[in-house]
């Protein structure tokens, strides 16, 4: 019953922020429509709803839309709060019916329903609702609102909203009858950043079967042609900037991949083919701080991801330091016995991490903060994509600091450059050789981490990246750390500026074909050290 | 012969004849199954639940006492979503195992290695996935659907009013025999009904593909210039970083709606659906579909997974292939008890027109002569829970036509 008062009251504030009368009872013979198994009767019966504008309407619609409203088995429609009520009186029903099932609501419904909802909420006080409404409408096609939009706009202050409405009258309006109007529209909209409403203007300019122009009057395709050249200027660029960002957010994930190998293959010279079981280790890391999450601490759910960054570090770098102290050391300087100890190394993971978590997939979810994108000028910027590409920057940024500034990192290089020479003057270098190898294997912990949360997780995850890696390192020079994140860079905006011509699976057979002949030009990578060092 | 090697022999021949002896008793006791299913890599999304499946259903039909008075014993094989060794093991099932019948596979690049075997060896396999058709065997029997039972009446469907009326087509597959296939059909089909080619995109990926960012970035600016469907035949676990592509892009299912042949419940488990609302998905059962039948089969794959401890219990759901694995068994097992046998030429006499009334809420009948279900067919759009709400669906099962009449040369192929 509590229910039903705050129902009455939310009725009525929504009555009076819409400034219509108060709610009345719905038509009856609407609300019935919305049984009909005929698909066109409850779209009739949706606009009919729509047309009575009251706030009892906007809240049946509403309702609707999310899929709650339901039908006995006679075809009463109902509604389910504490109790169930009829949806026209909001008498409880008596008995309550043992059976009901939702109103079938599909996509042309709904995309009816959110335009109504739109139209009927653009007054509120809310200015979220009215944005979102305005959102709503951007592809409305129904010249019918523009008596809406203009009582809208004549109330609207905020800017953002304004532009918006703005936006859809004139997209309405260049189906006007009125050569002014339609004018008016096509000039304003050379403003716009839509791909869709540049077809619409470019169809004005079409000749139909007669010859005759679709748009009669030369001015008003004088101003449609221009305004077409302007959206086309800016989509052209719009388009750039997109692959751009698809391209830094590929590099970017190359580049997390392949930053652990540039130590562990690029500095301490082991071809290690377990490399790529280092990211899935750091993957299930994640997956498993996770589950502690759920568990223990459910209220700060999505922070875990965070808090799997110290452990996928910590976790693969000791999986690698094992593996340096029992298998690698002893293979030093014998790259093909490397090369197998390692394949072998990264089979036993493999099914190692299959007994212990099974076959399958498991699910690693996206925090709330992660899902979703921010857009800008029309296309939208994934924030899980955002993120990563934050992230590989701040793990280049600390494995820079730590290779150059502090005295594990001189070692390092020191062992990298003459490891005979290091050794006379005291470098204790087997102690480096590992604390090395489990860094290399900690940063690509870290990558494991950023992998989860785009793709899938399962044991052969690092089988995937196992050869990308290798092919950024080898690209960029082995040896040295800026070609490996040039080369990163490099190759993923370069795929995703010829994916869209020539599809996916060319541009990696190019890709590859391309790195070959590099190569060939150039054995020592794009970024070879000159000088002595490199020979 | 000197003592000792006399006793070696005496010991091998002895070994040699318990090892016989046991393997008739064996065999006289129980009836072998063989499942085929991949239970790592690509595909273990999808597969490893129809190998559950199958384990639920040997294990139903043995409580009722097995058939022809033995129990059924089932010999479970991972061919690693590696497409070679599905016809290694297939082998090994039939001439090591001595299986009567396999029930298996979920690609068709899986089944088309496999066929080779089936025929030469002359073994039954039951292939319960929806798939491409063009092609006929007398070693296999089809469970799943033909497309004029899936691929056709979704696209009819979004030509429609009701569906949207689309007017551009988005072909999204991954880069195998059966999305090639099924576009190839399409795209006849939508020439047939007007399509001009240039409102018609084919785009491919590999398997295990997981950047879609380029392919969602295109179908936007494709669905600029008219109102679109995107076709989805992506297989396996790519299935994941697409719909979560598409959700975090904010596409929704109101402006350009995806329809998909190989997503189900299960794929859509760990993904969150909200973004995804409304996308669609067409197959001959849904898990929402209400009768009681349905409310039992559920019930049962519940308790079974629970009772073997599946992983995430707790959201186990059945699908489309399942329902088509669980029918398929059931009217193997009924074939068997008929011809009195498990001779596979006597059983595939027996199997045409075996009735089971399955899950789905429909009789289904294993046609008399192309080895394919009639089946109804249903087009269920995502809802928030991850659940399918049918939107549409045909009033009877309808027969299947394995050769599309839409690829010149198919006349008059349409029976064994």
């Amino acid at each position: 019953m509590l229910q039903g008062i705050k129902r009455a009251i939310g009725c009525a504030l929504f009555a009076i922020g819409l400034g219509v009368s108060p709610a009345q009872a719905l038509d009856a013979d609407a609300v019935s429509g919305l049984a009909s198994e005929d698909f066109a009767t409850r779209m009739a019966a949706i606009d009919a709803i729509a047309a009575s504008s009251d706030a009892a309407a906007l809240e049946l619609l509403q309702l609707l839309q999310n899929g709650e409203v339901y039908l006995t088995e006679d075809g009463q429609v109902i509604l389910e709060f504490d109790e169930i009520v009829d949806a026209v009186t909001l008498e409880p029903l008596d008995p309550e019916p043992d059976f009901y099932d939702s109103v079938i609501v599909n996509n042309r419904m709904r995309s009816k329903l959110s335009t109504a909802i739109a139209a009927l909420s653009l007054l509120s006080d809310d200015r979220e609702v009215r944005y979102d409404s305005a959102r709503a409408l951007e592809d409305a096609e129904d010249p019918q609102l523009l008596p809406v939009l203009a009582k809208a706009l004549s109330t609207e202050s905020d800017p953002e909203i304004r532009a918006l409405l703005v936006h859809t009258r004139a997209v309405l309006q260049l189906k006007s009858d009125d050569p002014d109007a339609r004018l008016q529209a096509a000039e304003a909209l050379g403003e716009s950043n839509q791909r869709r409403v540049r077809e619409l203007l470019a169809a004005m300019l079409q000749t139909d079967a007669s010859g005759a122009f679709v748009e009669p009057v030369e001015e008003v395709r004088e101003a449609a042609e221009k305004s077409v050249k302007s959206i086309d200027r800016r989509l052209l660029l719009i388009d750039h900037a997109a692959r751009l960002f698809s391209g830094l957010s590929l590099g970017s994930i190359l580049l997390l991949v392949a930053l652990g190998l540039a130590i562990t293959y690029g500095l301490l010279g082991v071809i290690n083919l377990a490399h790529g079981e280092m990211l899935m280790i750091g993957a299930y890391a994640t997956y498993v701080t996770q589950t502690i999450f759920r568990q223990h601490f459910p209220e700060a759910i999505d922070w875990y991801v965070v808090a799997a960054i110290p452990v996928a570090f910590v976790v693969a770098a000791a999986v690698g330091m094992v593996l340096e102290r029992t298998v690698i050391r002893w293979l030093y300087g014998r790259p093909l016995e490397t090369l197998l100890a390692t394949w072998g190394i990264s089979l036993f993971l493999i099914q190692l991490v299959r007994q212990i978590f099974g076959a399958q997939n498991v699910e690693v979810s996206n925090p709330s903060w992660m899902s979703g994108g921010v857009e800008f000028m029309n296309i939208v910027l994934p924030y899980n994509r955002i993120y990563i590409i934050g992230f590989s920057f701040f793990v280049l940024a600390l494995m820079w600091l730590m290779l150059s500034r502090t005295r594990l990192g001189l070692f390092i290089r020191s062992v990298t450059q003459n490891r005979a020479m290091a050794a006379c003057v005291g470098v204790p270098t087997s102690r480096v050789d590992l604390m090395a190898f489990g860094l290399g294997s900690g940063i690509a912990g870290l990558a494991g981490v950023a992998l989860s949360q785009i793709g899938n997780v399962g044991p052969e995850l690092g089988q995937s990246y196992i050869i990308d890696s290798f092919m950024v390192v080898v690209l960029g020079g082995v040896g040295q750390l800026a070609g490996t994140v040039y080369a990163a860079l490099g190759l993923g905006v370069f795929s995703k500026f010829i994916e869209p011509h020539i599809g996916a699976v060319l541009t990696k057979i190019l890709v590859l074909a391309l790195i070959i002949a590099v190569i060939q030009k150039k054995p020592q990578g794009l970024f070879a050290l000159k000088g002595r060092a490199a020979a | 012969m000197n003592r000792k090697q006399f006793l070696k022999s005496m010991l091998g021949l002895t070994l040699g004849a318990s090892t016989m002896i046991g393997a008739t008793v064996k065999a006289a006791d129980t009836i072998k199954v063989g499942v085929l299913h991949s239970l790592s890599g690509t595909m273990a999304i999808s597969e490893t639940a129809l190998k559950n499946t199958a384990l639920m259903a040997i294990e139903e039909i043995n409580a009722k006492g097995g058939l022809l008075g033995k129990q059924l014993e089932p010999v479970v094989v991972d061919p690693a979503s590696n497409w070679p060794l599905f016809a290694e093991k297939a082998r090994q099932l039939i001439t090591q195992d001595k299986v009567d019948v396999v029930f298996g596979c979920w690609t068709s690049v899986s089944r088309k290695s496999v066929l080779p075997v089936f025929e030469e060896l002359n073994s039954l396999l039951f292939y319960p996935v929806q798939y491409e058709g063009e092609e006929l065997s007398q070693n296999v029997f089809y469970t799943g659907a033909a497309p004029n039972q899936q691929a056709i009446p979704a696209v009819e469907y979004l030509m429609s009013d009701e569906g949207g009326a689309a007017k551009r087509w988005y072909l999204l597959g991954t880069d195998y025999v059966y999305p090639r296939t099924t576009n190839k059909i399409l795209r006849a089909f939508l020439k047939n009904k007007g399509v001009k080619d240039s409102d018609i995109e084919e785009v491919y990926t590999p398997f295990g593909h997981s950047d879609y960012q380029t392919i969602v970035a295109n179908i936007k600016k494709f669905s600029a210039g008219g109102k679109t469907a995107v076709v989805s035949t992506i297989n396996g676990d790519s299935n994941v970083p697409f719909y979560k592509e598409l959700g975090n892009a904010g596409l929704k299912a109101t402006d350009v709606p995806v329809v998909a042949f190989s997503v189900g419940e299960e794929e859509l488990r760990g993904i969150d659906t909200k973004p995804l609302v409304g996308h669609l998905a067409a197959w001959n059962y849904f898990m929402s579909v209400k009768n009681r039948g349905n409310r039992s089969f559920a019930k049962m794959y519940k308790t079974w997974a629970k009772r073997n401890g599946v992983p995430n219990l707790d959201t186990v759901v059945t699908n489309d292939p399942m329902e088509a694995t669980y029918v398929g068994i059931h009217m193997w097992a009924q074939a068997v008890k008929q011809a009195g046998t498990t001779d596979v030429d006597k059983v595939r006499v027996a199997m045409a027109g075996q009735t089971f009334k399955a899950p789905s809420g429909f009789t289904l009948t294993m046609d008399e002569t192309n080895h394919h279900l009639h089946k109804p067919v249903m087009i269920g759009e995502i809802l928030p829970n991850g659940q399918f709400q049918v939107v549409w669906k045909t009033r009877k099962p309808i027969r299947a036509q394995p050769w599309s009449p839409y690829i010149k040369g198919n006349e008059g192929k349409q029976n064994l």
